[in-house]
């Protein structure tokens, strides 16, 4: 047998394996990038058109999408935005540049962010020329970690048509049944602003009590998961209020008393 | 033949990867909580120590000794990339359930001790077979355990609803212990319990033997 520890053959082996593991795994990323894309952009059609509740069996999630059109908005003044591309939007970096976010003041902050992109986008549903719906990510902090989702209002900005989670680390069972269909239902219906205009959508500890007069208000809790029930809370206080979406939904009321 | 057909078998029951050599425990108890999911892992690790036991094997009369160490991990690692490529590719939602475990793979020991330990001293088919052996070798501990943990956590079988939970309106009131990773330490001691009650041969000689304590000791003397 050769002697395979001379520092020539070393080299040869250890370059050669680096060129053919490198020109495999280029090949593999570039030919399957465009399915991963594909794939990464049908799962967050899936959870939008889930959340405004217009997700059907038997239809294509991407011709469904058809319909539903994206705006960014700019979160400061709620007016829509025409100088970013929408492919150009990443809410994760443009949440980190100094340049296209705030800090939050810790009294501000009650979803936790730390950061706020000063831009968001945003996905409107229209059937016959007249808004439906309108669909708003939204984030915060839970028990584990960071739980991201859209939630979906009719055109009254008022009432739910329906929350839906696409990313957290809740506990399986207790935290995790955010994700749950029969708690999802729960949200239909419901009203987030109080007459006076105030944010008052909260999960409560415990069933709802249907004869209260604040029911419409009120989500059951999730047993167990006190904490991740509260962070919910807090993330649609937060996104709802004057640091997210309320100038939006100011801007869009205004407009639409000045139309009729 | 029947040499393959050892090297196959084996390491199920007689030498499984888990039960007997303790290896690869981390992802069994990280990826068991659904038996979908486990099924994937299943696949990707088998398809990764089978394909690397062969092409360790192909190339070990090359490998210089010092730097073979390397050599396997370069290999094993660009065979994890691939399988995670084609993960994200062609199910992307179980590669977002599995995440970072698929790129732990390979860290999982099983594949680089049987690389080092089969693949650098035996040819080239002998040793995919050997790795496809302990690729099912650890499938099966891991199935076995993903059957327990979704039955008992969700109280269902491959998703489909066997006892309906309490939470759907049903009457099985979930332990949501067993949702959670730390269960699988239970149901793995439990596992080689029962193997080597069946295999009598792998129970181990215990390393010490507790002693008396001392007042006891006395009493004896005395």
């Amino acid at each position: 047998m050769t002697n395979n520890n001379t520092i020539s053959k070393t080299l040869i082996v250890a370059i050669s394996l680096c060129l053919v593991c490198s020109a495999l795994i280029s090949y593999s990323a570039v030919e399957l990038r465009d399915l991963q894309e594909a794939n990464k952009t049908l799962d967050k059609q899936t959870k939008i058109l889930s959340a405004a509740g217009l997700l059907a069996d038997d239809k294509d999630v991407s011709s469904l999408f058809n319909s539903i059109e994206i705006k960014i908005v700019d979160l400061e003044t709620g007016l829509f935005n025409t100088s970013i591309n929408i492919e150009d939007f990443d809410e994760s970096s443009f949440s980190r540049n100094p340049n296209t976010s705030i800090e939050l003041t810790s009294d501000a902050d009650i979803a936790l962010l730390k950061r706020r992109e000063n831009f968001q986008a945003i996905y409107l549903h229209y059937e016959n020329e007249s808004l439906k719906a309108i669909i708003l990510p939204v984030r915060g902090y839970g028990l584990w970690g960071t739980m991201k989702g859209y939630l979906a209002l009719e055109s009254d900005l008022q009432t739910v048509i329906g929350l839906e989670f696409f990313d957290h680390k809740e506990t399986p069972g207790l935290g995790g049944e955010i994700v749950n269909p029969r708690w999802k239902a729960i949200w239909k219906g419901k009203k987030v602003y109080s007459d006076s205009g105030d944010v008052i959508i909260s999960v409560i500890k415990g069933s709802v009590d249907k004869s209260n007069k604040n029911a419409k208000f009120q989500v059951d809790g999730l047993s167990g998961a006190t904490i991740t029930s509260n962070g919910v809370t807090n993330l649609l206080s937060f996104w709802l209020g004057e640091m997210g979406y309320g100038p939006l939904i100011k801007e869009i009321r205004s407009k639409e008393s000045a139309d009729v | 033949m029947s040499k393959a057909k050892e090297v196959l078998l084996n390491p199920i029951f007689n030498d499984n990867p888990i039960a007997l050599q303790i290896l690869g425990i981390c992802s069994a108890l990280a990826v068991t909580g659904t038996l979908y999911i486990t099924l994937i892992m299943c696949v990707a690790l088998t398809s990764v120590v089978t394909l690397s036991n062969f092409f360790v094997s192909l190339i070990r009369n090359h490998i210089p000794t010092n730097i073979r160490i390397i050599v396997q991990i370069s290999i094993i690692a660009t065979l994890v990339m691939l399988v995670d490529e084609v993960l994200q590719a062609y199910d992307y939602e179980s590669s977002k359930t599995l995440s970072v475990f698929v790129g732990l793979i390979v860290t999982n020991c099983i594949v680089m001790g049987r690389a080092e330990a089969f693949a650098m001293k035996n040819g080239p088919i002998m040793s995919a077979i050997d790795g496809f052996g302990n690729g099912l070798g650890y499938s099966i501990i891991l199935i076995v355990i993903a059957v327990i943990r979704e039955f008992v956590g969700a109280g269902t079988f491959y998703g489909i609803e066997i006892m309906p939970l309490t939470t759907n309106g049903g009457w099985y009131l979930a332990n949501n212990f067993f949702l959670t990773p730390a269960s699988s330490f239970f149901i793995i001691g439990f596992t080689i319990w029962a193997l080597r009650q069946w295999k009598t041969d792998q129970i181990e000689e215990p390393e010490f033997k507790i002693l008396k304590n001392s007042l006891e000791a006395e009493k004896r003397t005395i």
